[in-house]
């Protein structure tokens, strides 16, 4: 890995090592180095330097709530904007707990586009019509319900 | 509660936070909002008949007439609208008789 400013250039090395704990995160460092066909201690240095440069943020759970009995709602929520507000809408989204994922998008007009998780449809909905209608900037919300999920996986695209 | 009572900002704006948001189901905000009873009854003049049946089946209105306005007879009138299962430009026309009456009650 070669940090140049703000961004950092990983190596294929780097980028298996990512993938593998994308996979599997509680991999031991013997375990991906066999894997890679490298020394653990090779893991162990790279990780460690990709977790100082914020690259590597945290290790999480991923868990399947269809299989437990909390039963939740997740909604795809697209806020249109006034585009000298849209950064301040943006980040305020990203303060809320009932928020999980905001991206900007810009395609006819400038909106945000956020992950919701409410306890059922009439949390959600108060928590759209209390906390976000009213900041300031907000245009239109477009809220779709998820009504199934198909697919969840990390974010790197497998290198060939 | 009498005429006296009720506190509503009749052509004052509430804060933000306060205002009432209309939208047309869940999560969907069509981008207005009334922060006043002045401003309210000229929303229901034009906003869609589906945000009138959504909010008043739900008791949003009668929620934020008693809550935010604090007049509870309009509050209660509301609430008696949704016994008589109006949708579309019958229940625009009777939610804006109702708080258009309401409102040069309060006025005079």
């Amino acid at each position: 890995m070669r940090v140049k400013g703000q961004a950092a250039t990983l190596d294929d090395l780097d980028w298996k090592i990512l993938q593998a704990l994308q996979e599997n995160a509680r991999e031991s460092y013997t375990e991906i180095g066999r894997h890679l066909r490298i020394t653990h201690s090779t893991v162990y240095e790279r990780i460690k330097r990709m977790e100082k440069h914020g690259i590597l943020k945290k290790y999480t759970a991923v868990i399947d709530l269809e299989k437990t009995d909390l039963r939740q709602v997740t909604a795809i929520m697209t806020v249109i904007t006034d585009p000298k507000e849209s950064e301040n809408v943006a980040s305020k989204l990203s303060e809320f707990e009932e928020v999980f994922e905001v991206f900007t998008s810009l395609s006819e007009e400038l909106s945000i586009v956020a992950k919701v998780v409410a306890e059922n449809q009439d949390r959600l909905h108060s928590f759209i019509a209390q906390s976000v209608a009213p900041l300031p900037g907000v245009l239109r919300i477009r809220t779709q319900i998820v009504t199934r999920k198909h697919k969840e996986q990390g974010l790197i695209i497998k290198r060939s | 509660m009498s005429q006296k009572e009720a506190r509503h900002p009749l052509t004052t704006s509430l804060p933000r936070e306060r205002a009432f948001y209309f939208f047309t189901s869940i999560g969907n905000y069509t981008g207005e909002s009334a922060a006043s009873l002045e401003e309210f009854i000229e929303k229901i003049k034009e906003i869609s008949a589906k945000s009138l049946e959504f909010h008043l089946y739900r008791g949003d209105f009668e929620k934020w007439i008693a809550g935010t306005l604090e007049d509870k007879e309009l509050a209660e009138e509301i609430r008696n609208l949704q016994n008589l299962n109006l949708t579309g430009e019958i229940l625009r026309g009777q939610l804006y008789f109702i708080i258009s009456k309401r409102y040069e009650k309060l006025k005079t």
